[in-house]
Order: C-alpha cells, then structure tokens, then sequence
C-alpha cells in the first residue's frame, strides 16, 4: 500500500515511526517542538520545529523524549555525540547545516572518531538531521549545501534523498544505523509530494537509484538537483536522447557500481551538484569515474554546479546561481558537439 | 519610569529629538516591512525589531560612525539607530542593486562598514567575537573606539557569548556587550533556555560590571549605555548591559507566536510602548514641542514611503555580480 506525502510528511511520519519502534530513539534540537515550559502549551509544541517538519511528534511522545535546546549548537549535538555513545539513539536536528560552523569539532572530532580513537570499543547511533540548499531567498549563511564537508571526514556516513519515498527509507535506515549520519533535508522539497510506502520501510544506505533509464547519457544528480535533471532528461528525449538518472541518495558510503555500470552503458557523464565547485561531491565522482571507469568514456565528464561564491540573496542572482535544465542541455550539446540541441 | 535629573540635565533637545526620530523611523520601517512582506512583495526571511527601539537608539546616541556595532538577524533597528541610509536598507531587503550591499546580503546581513554597522548575522551568537575584534583593533592602534554588541537573550547560551566576553575582560577591551533580553530565543522562552535570572549575572564570571535595565526606557538605556562608552573610551574595559524588552512580532514574519500569551503582548504593546513612553515624557519636560514631534513623524512617513518606491523601482543586480566580490585580489 502507498499513499501521497510531502517530503516533509514523509520525514515526520519516518521519525515517529522510529521512535515507537524504540524508546532509546529521542528527538533532540532548537524547538523541534518549541514552547517548553510556556503554561499554556504543555505537550503540545509551538512550532514543532522551525519548517514545521517535526510537529506534533513532542505531543505523541512528551518532551522527555522531544527536547528543545538553547540555541548552543556545540553543546547539544556534542552532547548528542555521547548520548549515542551511553545508549539513546538521538535524532539531532542541526536546524540549517550552514549552523556546523559552530559545532563542527563535535561532528567531526568527537562523533566521527570516537569508534575508531577508542579500537573500536564505541558505538555512536547518532543521526543528524540538517536543511541545506539554496533557491529559498535565505542568503549565503542558510542556503549552503555542506554535504562535501561531512563526506570528506571519514567515521561519517551522508545521506540526500531527493524523494519522499527516499526520505522516509532513508531516515529510519539512518536511525537505526549504529554509526553518525548526517541526513540532509533540502528546505526546498518540503512540499513536494509523491507516493510513500504505508509503514516501516528502510531503504539501504549506500545504494543509488536510477530514477530514470536512458542509454545516451548518464546523469549523476544530488538532492534536489534529481528534479533538474529530470526535467533536461524530458527535453533531451524530444531531441533523439534518452538520459540515465543516478540518484546515489548517500554520497559516504557512495555506490560506485551503480553510477560505473551506467557510465559503461552510455559513455557520457554529466555530474549536477548545487554545491560550491572546489573539493565537491561532483569532483569527487568525477575523479573516481576516471579512475575506474576511464575506458568507457566517449567524452569529457561535465560537472554543472554553482559558482565559486558565496549564495546571493538577491533572487536574480540565486537563480543564475542554481544549476537548471539549460545548463545540462548546453553541457550535453557540448559533449557531442550539437549545438542544436542547447538552443532548443 | 526610573529616569533621574542629571540625564536631563546632560540631554539636549536637540538629541532628545534626534532619538525620537530614530525610534520612530525603526518602528515605521518595521511595520511598512510587515505589510509588504505580508503581500508576498519580499523574498527570504525577515526579523522585525518593532517593540526594541529603545535600545538600539539609546545605545547608538553616544557612538559616532568610528565606532562599531555587530548586530543580530533582529538588524534593522540597529542598521537605523546606526546611520545606515534608509532607501539602501529597504533596496536591499528587494534583493536590488543600489541596497547597501549590492543586494547580496539581504534583511539578515545588511551592513555598511563606513557606518560602523559590521553586519546584521545569519547566526545566533555569530557577534561577539566580531565585536571584541573591533575592540582589539581600537586597542592596538590606541584610538578611543568603542564597539557594541547587540545579542538577543537566546545567544547568551552560546559558546561565543563567554569566549568573546572572556577574551574582551583579559584584554581590557572597549566593548559594550548589549542584550536584548525580549522574552524570546526563536520559540523558547529566556526562563526554560537559560540558568540565569538575568544575563547581566553572567558578568560577574568575568569581572566585568554587568547592569540590568528597562529596555522599554529610552533614557534608561541612555544613561547606562553612557556610563560603558565612558569607560571604555578611558580604557576601563568592557561592560554588559541588560535591556529587558520585548519583541512585537513573531521570531521571523510568518510566526504564529503560538509560545506567547495573549494578555502579555496587549500589555507591552498597548501599555509599555517605548516610543509612546519617551514622548510622554520629552513633552513633560519641554525637550519637544508637539509641532516638533508631529513634524518628525510626518517627515519619517515620507521617509519610509521614498524608500519603498526606491526598493520597488531599482534594477535588480546584473549578472555579472554573481562572482564579485569573493576575493579582493581578483574576480
């Protein structure tokens, strides 16, 4: 059985599926619930988050079990870190994932080495839930996609699921996964919809999807950018080509099989990423298709991302900023040189 | 209301009138922003500092544009109380190419460097070592600047609030360190979030004088915000001044404000209004005519409006700002 949800449902409805499956899973952030100790709400929440993705989950489970944090990101996703380590399972919500700055030696000193620094005498079931992308008008310090950062720090895994269905899969495989996971929600899919499995359902972390099949071209696109890609796939096939769509929905671990295999079927890669150009995921695939899959290239690997800048605000800009179908579509003509096919 | 005879005898008319324009321009800005937010006319987020005015303006009446200011997302009041020019404010908020930043920042990062005002910030307890590097720099080149920072009480729980405030202490460093305790972190409220009755507690963990005020008096927030400049201009170190206040709108435009009850927002509103408060009494005790002040508002309605036509009709940025402005060095 499948139903309609939004990105955001799917997300609420994977958390609190979690958290009857077991007590130990706790939902620990700024006002995930919101309103702690204001007379007039008592279990019910204020906000239920800043987006509103959490709501209602503090009056099913109390706000034992929801905790709203001072805005202190290092003292509570460290203390996240070790509540993993001593026995709860927390769902930390970073609110945007621009906000690591004042808590990456948490994530990154204490959550991603612990395991290892300790011969691999600790556990730490730990899932960071985290907004990122731009095209929210939300300027350059809540618009970032900081997915690289986490993906290039080994003890961390880094999901970015681009669907509702994937969301869902993902998180409560993420949950229940025993090492830290940095989730990232894009505040732009919250409204989408699409259909959802009814009940507990997990999806592996570390496998892509092919969320379209083609044999001409193979695009590799994050989060969010699985829709941009979709929409120049649509085009593509007017003009004669048919792309292929891997969604690796987890950039660490990152299933290279899947993105090789396809590669070695149409010859042609293209890599959207929204992040930063430099050291990003799309660089990182890039290389590894090199690598390991040199041979079956017919044409250089294009990479589609944003600038090296900061996010603008101004909307304008943000969207010049974005990649978008036309910029695919011009990447392709490039690649096989048809010049027909960017113009339209 | 707490105000003492000396504050009137140091305050001028004509300073008593230039901070009743400030508040009221802060206050109009902030509800013209309301109503055009509230028709979909402005991207992004915005966070209104309506119901504030007091502090910034009291604070800002004794700092010229040498000094500095860091500011919070709430900036728009301190960008104001500041000297930042009204149409570039509001063409930035557009997202346009004449705002004071290019419309690049937007609401939450406004900033004008030749006023002093270092940035209103996307991040919660992101000031305070902005504002103690400022006071480094008047330190080591020996000048007799000050810098402010303006938090709210949410940041007071931030690691930076007592990094930054340690490291102003040991140095002895020219920083006044302003809270705008308004109730409210987001949708916590300061009681559940904090340890502490009150912020300025926290100074005696750093040696530093710490004074409690009520934000809602404009000649309360004055004279303590005078008594820090002064020491911090004399080299006397950095003070921590707490303004309790209170917000008029929600956490960012769009809020419900379901945390608030609705007894207390009829109350600060309606009867604890700092801008009502402060003309009461600089028309008791002649600092202002009513002519004079009916003249200012007049004259801060116009103001506002030029600066909506100045928002709405500006060109949006051209393309190629995308990529200015990353590096000094090159594009």
């Amino acid at each position: 059985m499948t139903k309609k949800l939004t990105f955001s449902k799917a997300i609420n409805e994977a958390i609190t599926l979690a958290m009857n499956k077991d007590n130990d899973v706790i939902l620990i952030g700024e006002d995930v619930a919101g309103g702690a100790e204001v007379d007039h709400l008592q279990d019910q929440e204020a906000w239920g988050g800043v987006m509103g993705v959490t709501q209602g989950i503090v009056e099913k489970f109390g706000r034992n079990r929801v905790i709203d944090t001072p805005i202190a990101e290092a003292g509570y996703i460290g203390a996240s870190v070790t509540a993993a380590a001593t026995g709860l399972r927390p769902i930390a919500e970073l609110m945007f994932n621009d906000f690591i700055g004042s808590c990456l030696d948490e994530v990154m000193n204490q959550g991603a080495k612990l395991r290892y620094m300790f011969g691999g005498k600790a556990r730490v079931p730990l899932t960071i839930r985290t907004m990122h992308g731009a095209g929210y008008r939300a300027a350059a310090q809540h618009s970032q996609s900081l997915y690289a950062l986490f993906t290039h720090i080994p003890g961390l895994k880094v999901v970015v699921p681009s669907t509702p269905y994937d969301a869902k899969g993902l998180l409560l495989s993420s949950i229940f996964d025993d090492d830290p996971v940095i989730f990232f929600e894009d505040k732009t899919l919250y409204t989408m919809k699409g259909e959802v499995d009814e009940g507990f359902y997990t999806i592996p972390i570390g496998k892509a999807d092919i969320k379209r099949k083609g044999k001409d071209l193979t695009i590799v696109a994050i989060g969010k950018q699985v829709h941009t890609a979709l929409k120049a796939a649509n085009q593509l096939s007017k003009k004669g080509y048919e792309a292929e769509i891997v969604d690796p929905r987890s950039l660490s671990p990152l299933d290279e099989d899947t993105i090789l295999d396809s590669v070695a079927k149409t010859g042609r890669l293209i890599i959207v990423d929204e992040a930063y150009p430099r050291c990003n995921v799309a660089t990182d695939i890039s290389a590894m298709v090199v690598d390991k899959g040199f041979d079956y290239l017919d044409a250089p690997i294009k990479m589609i991302t944003a600038p090296h800048s900061p996010v603008p605000f101004s909307p304008s800009l943000e969207d010049l900023y974005l990649p978008n179908p036309e910029k695919i579509m011009a990447a392709f003509a490039e690649m096989i040189g048809d010049n027909s096919i960017a113009s339209k | 209301m707490g105000t003492s005879k000396s504050i009137l005898a140091s305050l001028t008319s004509e300073k008593a009138k230039w901070m009743y324009r400030k508040m009221v321009e802060i206050r109009e800005f902030e509800e013209m922003v309301h109503d055009i937010f509230a028709k979909g006319e402005l991207p992004g987020f915005v966070h209104l500092y309506a119901g504030e005015e007091a502090v910034a303006v009291g604070v800002c009446a004794h700092l010229t544009d040498q000094d500095s200011i860091t500011s919070t997302h709430r900036g728009h009041g301190h960008c104001i109380a500041k000297g930042c020019d009204l149409d570039g404010m509001m063409a930035e908020i557009y997202g346009k190419s004449t705002g004071l930043c290019k419309g690049k920042g937007g609401s939450m990062h406004i900033a004008d460097i030749e006023k002093g005002m270092l940035g209103a910030n996307g991040i919660v307890g992101g000031g305070f070592p902005l504002a103690v590097g400022a006071g480094l720099t008047a330190k080591v080149k020996k000048t007799d600047h000050v810098a402010v920072c303006f938090f709210g009480d949410g940041a007071n729980n931030h690691g930076t609030f007592h990094e930054g405030i340690n490291m102003a202490a040991i140095w002895n460093l020219p920083v006044i360190f302003v809270a705008e305790n308004n109730g409210y972190g987001e949708a916590s409220t300061f009681e559940y979030a904090s340890s502490c009755t009150n912020i300025a507690d926290r100074a005696a963990g750093y040696n530093i004088p710490g004074e409690i005020v009520d934000g809602k008096d404009l000649l309360a927030v004055y004279e303590a915000a005078e008594r820090a400049v002064k020491r911090a201009r004399n080299g006397e170190g950095p003070t921590l001044i707490e303004c309790k206040t209170y917000r008029d709108y929600g956490h960012f435009e769009g809020d419900a404000q379901t945390y608030k009850n609705d007894k207390e927002k009829v109350e600060q509103r309606d009867h604890n209004d700092c801008i009502k408060r402060f003309k009461d009494y600089a028309l008791a005790n002649n600092l202002a005519t009513k002519e004079d002040l009916d003249a200012i508002e007049d004259s801060v309605k116009k103001a506002i409006e030029h600066s909506v036509k100045f928002g709405e009709e500006s060109p949006l940025p051209d393309a190629s700002e995308l990529t200015k402005d990353v590096y000094v060095s090159y594009e």
